[in-house]
């Protein structure tokens, strides 16, 4: 599923990542934790195709793909999916045409016919049903004045309609109360299939009691220095990232 | 205040240029060629135009004259909704032509003003007044579409009386040069005003959208949003000015001009100005000019639309807010799809 070698990545003069390695074979949920500064922010960018974020070595493909050969929106088309630490607000857009436009563009690129609007309007009824979302509020601008939970429901609400292979949660806990944070779970989980893979972005540990994942990386100085089953993400919470950072220095 | 300007196609001394300081930033006698030659009349075009699924009466200028051949009409009206069409199809040569409305007391009136050119580098002056008596409500919604080449004016003075109501609505795509002018005197007394205007430029394609309110009594209110879009080496002016009289207390004026800059090397020339010489008024004016956001677009992008797609959705999510306003269903939704596809192109 997604391969990344060797990846360095520079913003600017600064380089970010240092040599990355990560596998996640399809049908597995892996956690990324790290100490603020560590890259992880840049790696959800990277693979998902933002400008600005150089990619000076290395490769990342998906299914055999070469990513870095895309454009953000082809990438998308391939089935990457990036959720948003903190998600755009656009307004005039309502949340409803954005999600029909952002669908059939995708369809279109893979050569698949569009979607009609009463298949895709019961679609997203069932969709935003299983979010606990009011209909109404997908009629209003992109998440304009949508709260902090609001905004991540939304974020999982694209992921159901746009069913893609390549999950990147970035922070997807932050901001969110424990209730939001359990609906949010619960979508994320729902998710999870023999052909699709996850990436979790997370400084702690309490987002992987509701999502739990297969394998936990440690990035830190823009390599991965450690891996390990899901108690790694335990020992993290209990010894911080101090020690490990140390032995891996 | 500047002396009025009427432009006379027939004497190019009429022609403002720089100098002239309410037209510094479009240069007309010098976008129009120094003889204009009135042309030869046109066949009337087939009733409809861009606004013809709303149903109404129609009267057609086809280069500048009426069926009946005549440049000028006066017409007073008792409400409804009239298409106002101004159908140019020439390649050089010009026209000057214009219309005298009155809304009469209580009446509704939606018009519907298009100017819709074909051909290249004609020159058109259109001069029109409204004339909204007590109560009387005019919905003003213009459309100007024209070849690249062409030279256009197009100004009207409004003037209303108590407890009146106009809004306007102006769609500019440019020309070589392209001028909307509206001049309001505004009585207060209740009467109110709203002066909306989206300009969508590209090419070499300039549109000046000129706006003088005068509140002359009290406890008038105004309204007025521009926004536009510009690209490729366009220039976009806009000038609006709200001024209160001595005695035109409890006034309340709001005016903003936002526009998206889409090109290093297009243009955009903004001039708000407010004149305040009451002293319990409340008037604002606001003005940005800025770029698309990298950060929305690459949101949209993320989901798998487009690049060009995705600039055209935020462009015109930016300018959907002067359609929202406008309050005829039927119209708006042309407008809408008439922007849509405009932007479509440009972006």
């Amino acid at each position: 599923m997604l391969n990344i070698q060797n990846l360095h990545v520079a913003i600017g003069e600064k380089e970010i990542l240092k040599g990355l390695t990560l596998d996640v074979p399809a049908g597995e949920v892996h956690a990324i934790m790290g100490p603020n500064g560590a890259g992880k922010s840049t790696l959800s960018y990277t693979l998902a195709g933002r400008g600005g974020y150089e990619v000076t070595a290395g490769t990342a493909t998906l299914n055999g793909e070469d990513l870095f050969d895309l454009s953000a929106d082809q990438r998308a088309a391939k089935g990457v999916f990036l959720s948003f630490q903190y998600p755009l607000e656009i307004p005039g857009v309502p949340a409803i045409t954005f999600l029909r436009t952002a669908l059939n563009a995708q369809r279109k690129a893979r050569g698949e016919a569009e979607m009609g609007a009463p298949e895709f309007l019961k679609k997203v009824r069932a969709a935003a049903t299983n979010l606990k979302m009011d209909f109404d509020m997908l009629k209003r601008g992109l998440n304009v004045g949508f709260s902090g939970g609001e905004k991540k429901r939304m974020e999982i609400l694209q992921m159901a309609m746009l069913e893609p292979h390549l999950l990147i949660l970035d922070e997807t806990d932050s901001g969110l109360d424990i209730d939001a944070l359990r609906i949010v779970a619960e979508g994320v989980n729902a998710m999870r299939a023999p052909n699709r893979s996850m990436l979790v972005i997370t400084h702690y540990q309490r987002l992987l009691d509701y999502i739990k994942p297969d394998r936990v990386h440690v990035l830190a100085g823009g390599r991965i220095i450690a891996s390990g089953g899901p108690d790694l993400a335990h020992q993290l919470e209990r010894e911080g990232y101090d020690r490990l950072v140390a032995e891996a220095a | 205040m500047n002396a009025p300007v009427r432009i006379d196609l027939r004497d190019a001394s009429t022609f403002p240029t720089r100098r002239d300081e309410a037209w510094r930033y479009s240069d007309f006698r010098r976008a129009a060629p120094n003889t204009v030659a009135l042309i030869a009349a046109l066949a009337p075009p087939a009733p409809g135009g861009p606004f013809g699924d709303v149903e109404g009466e129609e009267l057609a200028f086809a280069n500048g004259r009426l069926p009946d051949g005549s440049s000028h009409v006066d017409i007073t009206s008792a409400g409804g909704v009239l298409r106002l069409r101004f159908v140019t199809d020439a390649g050089e040569g010009g026209w000057q032509a214009g219309a005298a409305v009155t809304v009469k007391a209580g009446a509704s009136l939606l018009l519907l003003e298009t100017y819709e050119g074909t051909g290249g580098g004609y020159v058109a002056s259109a001069s029109l007044s409204f004339h909204l008596e007590p109560g009387a409500t005019l919905e003003r919604i213009v459309l100007i579409d024209e070849p690249a080449e062409a030279v256009s004016a197009s100004i009207a003075k409004v003037t209303l009386s108590a407890g009146s109501s106009f809004s306007q609505t102006v769609i500019a795509t440019g020309a070589k040069l392209q001028r909307h002018e509206t001049e309001v005197v505004h009585p207060g007394q209740g009467a109110s005003l709203r002066l909306d205007s989206a300009y969508l430029l590209g090419g070499a394609r300039h549109a000046d959208l000129t706006t003088v309110v005068t509140h002359a009594g009290a406890g008038g209110e105004t309204r007025q949003i521009t926004k536009g879009v510009a690209t490729d080496t366009a220039r976009a002016v806009f000038q609006g000015k709200i001024v209160v009289a001595t005695g035109a207390d409890q006034t309340d004026a709001r005016m903003r001009h936002d526009a998206l800059l889409l090109s290093d090397r297009a243009e955009i020339d903004a001039k708000p100005e407010l004149q305040i010489n009451a002293d319990d008024v409340q008037c604002a004016h606001g003005n940005t000019v800025g770029a698309l956001d990298d950060a929305a677009l690459f949101y949209i992008r993320s989901r798998g639309v487009p690049e060009a797609e995705a600039k055209a959705l935020l462009t015109q999510a930016f300018i959907g807010e002067v359609m929202a306003r406008i309050e005829h269903e039927g119209a708006r939704e042309i407008v809408e799809a008439f922007v849509a596809a405009r932007l479509g192109s440009l972006v």
